[in-house]
């Protein structure tokens, strides 16, 4: 007895400020006024400095540290609960799914970036990768849908290791240089090949899963209807359920390891005979996959593509949300996620402003923040293991 | 292929390779001081440019239509211009960021480029749009065969020739030039020997950032046109161009930004039914050299120390 309830004591934090997010969020979502939704923010900003300054934070951290699973379910029934109360709101759905997808894509570049300290400045042009990869195989080959989404990442995946050799070869400047340069190259092709559409870009069909059409809203009894994003937001958070234990179980095992040895001091790492070609194409492929799968499952949303959602600005964007969530935590990737990609949807005043906004913002962070948000904690090898 | 038009593309190449030279110059300066790469540099740049534009249109609207008064009041208000914004960056952004990983500087640099033109673009009046950079220049035109040449082409090349050799008499001749090497080549020494370190730094970072500005103007006048995305291409391309040239020197700079120049005119010479994708392969290039030599042609003196 006294045990249950000692476990519901270290959850307790945890669920009480996921019901408050989820409340929160809803408000949010559901508020229309700018007003309105800046005061929510300011409100918002507000509590949670409270809350870090009066030790809340840290107790939801150690919900989350020492029941993690328990904790993962409660994130996912908030979700859903937040989809149950937009069923027909296509927007907020749109914007939810859009969410999931780019931490999807940011959890492959957190692989890279924050584990074993490679740098990719083209998480967009592999984004695009498997958009495009969609958009060509939904309309040329009868290949099911699911496939698609791990084909859009083997894809991504191939076209990175064309990379492989230079990243390999060079160290920090120059590696950026091979990404950057990548990923200017990948949108000027894009815009003057025309058997990809050119700069007007391509159709992609929708996912049709043994014969359940996703772009079909779904219909219930007579007049209960629920926005076709639904299905969506479902395949995914299954998506995202799966990359995220991936990511995790990854970080913790002794590949984790040794990327976080690579990351730290490559020559040190090599000397205690660490393989550190073999470990940086892992960790490279690994996370042009995840965000090759992504990009196929966001094109497939969508509907259509263009060169244009492939930018160096979008790629800056990516590796934005993984500096503000904290560099190597994927909670602080969901976090910074949805900050950045609701906030300038629902404050339409700074939509226009946001390439700004963001890089200013980076700016910042670099110089009186550079931990991020969230930071990584110390790596705990067992569940619920406290450094003493 | 016909001698004119040959003529024609070595002329377009000389141009293009100047303008690559003087951002590389920059590029290679501040690795030289700092060891930091500063990807602002080429939206410094399109900045530059900007404020080029803006003060010719101020010279007209205060009623000085003299076109060689025009050219060295645009020249000079635009080079000092961003020679401050060159040290303020060096002084606020990247000088605090020292100590911390080098990846931190890159993003910062990366990011401020983007706060640069995304503020072109949002507030200079109707700054998405390409915008027509007046000819300040005689416009006389020799025709030789295929052949046209530009009597202001000319005066370019001559300015950035004169600028190139201007910059190598500062760093070879000057106590100042001895002072940038001598922090380039170790900074704990030279401080030790009575440099200061911070204010030659400043000082490298506003004349790299002059001649990112020169070399904005140029494009503008050469081209009759600027627009606020074109710092991002001439940046990379610049930097690629140090990077060939091996970083921190100099001349290695120059000789890579006529390189990449040359690649890139032979690139459309020998493919012109793919002339579209020249870009692509000037990138192309780019990577695959950086897997060929990772640290530049021209590598490095001086090895990493573990």
């Amino acid at each position: 007895m006294s045990k249950a309830r000692a476990v519901f004591a270290v959850l307790l934090p945890g669920i009480g400020s996921a019901v408050a997010v989820t409340v929160y969020v809803i408000l949010l979502l559901a508020v229309e006024s700018q007003a309105a939704i800046a005061a929510l923010l300011v409100a918002g900003v507000i509590v949670v400095l409270a809350a870090a300054r009066f030790g809340g934070m840290a107790r939801i951290g150690r919900s989350f540290a020492e029941r993690e699973n328990a904790m993962n379910l409660v994130i996912v029934l908030a979700v859903l609960a937040v989809t149950g109360f937009f069923y027909e709101d296509h927007f907020v759905l749109l914007l939810m799914a859009t969410v999931i997808i780019y931490v999807i894509a940011c959890l492959g570049l957190n692989l890279q970036f924050g584990y074993a300290g490679t740098l990719n400045f083209a998480g967009a042009a592999f984004f695009g990768v498997g958009c495009y990869t969609a958009a060509v195989l939904t309309k040329h080959t009868a290949m099911p849908h699911l496939l698609i989404l791990v084909a859009g990442g083997v894809m991504a995946a191939v076209i990175g290791s064309l990379l492989i050799l230079p990243v390999l070869r060079t160290r920090s400047h120059y590696s950026a240089v091979v990404t950057i340069a990548f990923a200017l190259l990948f949108k000027i092709f894009l815009e003057v090949n025309d058997t990809l559409g050119g700069p007007q870009g391509l159709p992609v069909d929708g996912m049709n899963v043994l014969g359940w059409e996703f772009n079909d809203n779904i219909e219930i009894g007579e007049d209960f209807e629920v926005a076709f994003y639904v299905n969506y937001i479902v395949v995914g958070l299954i998506v995202l359920a799966l990359a995220f234990t991936f990511v995790r179980r990854l970080e913790r095992s002794w590949v984790g390891l040794n990327l976080d040895a690579l990351r730290l001091d490559e020559t040190a790492a090599a000397c205690f005979g660490l393989n550190i070609t073999r470990w940086k194409i892992t960790a490279f492929t690994l996370g042009n996959f995840l965000t090759g799968v992504a990009g196929a499952l966001y094109a497939m949303m969508l509907g259509f593509i263009a060169p244009t959602n492939f930018t160096f600005g979008d790629s800056l964007i990516l590796v934005s949300i993984i500096l503000l969530g904290g560099i190597g935590n994927p909670w602080g990737l969901v976090v910074a996620t949805t900050i950045l990609i609701i906030l300038p949807e629902k404050l339409q005043v700074i939509q226009e402003y946001r390439f700004l906004l963001f890089g200013a913002m980076v700016i910042l962070i670099l110089l009186f923040r550079p931990e991020g948000l969230l930071p990584r904690p110390l790596r705990t090898y067992l569940p619920g293991w406290q450094p003493k | 292929m016909d001698v004119g038009l040959f003529a024609q593309y070595v002329m377009n190449g000389l141009m293009l390779g100047m303008m690559y030279a003087l951002v590389a110059v920059g590029f290679t300066l501040f690795f030289g001081v700092l060891d930091i790469i500063n990807f602002s540099h080429g939206d410094v740049l399109t900045v530059g440019a900007f404020t080029g534009l803006a003060t010719y249109l101020g010279l007209s609207k205060i009623g000085i239509t003299w076109a060689p008064a025009q050219v060295v009041i645009v020249l000079l208000v635009a080079t000092t211009c961003m020679a401050a914004l060159g040290a303020v960056i060096a002084r606020y952004l990247v000088l605090p960021l020292k100590a911390a990983p080098a990846l931190n500087t890159l993003l910062l640099t990366l990011m401020l480029g983007t706060v640069l033109h995304e503020a072109i673009r949002l507030f200079y009046p109707l700054g998405a749009n390409p915008q027509r950079f007046p000819p300040l220049l005689p416009t006389t035109a020799y025709s030789f065969g295929n052949f046209t040449l530009r009597v202001d082409s000319v005066m370019l090349l001559l300015a950035g020739l004169a600028v190139i050799v201007g910059i190598h008499l500062v760093i070879n001749k000057t106590k100042l030039g001895l002072a940038i090497r001598a922090v380039a080549q170790d900074e704990e020494t030279a401080k030790t020997m009575g440099i200061n370190f911070t204010l030659i730094v400043l000082v490298t970072f506003a004349i790299g950032s002059g001649l990112a500005a020169f070399a904005g103007i140029l494009h503008g006048l050469y081209y009759s046109e600027i627009n606020f995305a074109m710092g991002l291409l001439l940046g990379v391309i610049g930097f690629s161009s140090a990077i060939v040239g091996g970083l921190g020197n100099i001349y290695g700079a120059i000789i890579g930004g006529f390189l990449f120049a040359a690649l890139q005119t032979i690139g459309v010479l020998a493919m012109p039914f793919a002339s579209a994708y020249k870009d692509v392969f000037a990138f192309g290039v780019i990577i695959l050299i950086m897997a060929w030599r990772p640290t530049g042609l021209i590598s490095e003196k001086i090895s990493e120390r573990v």
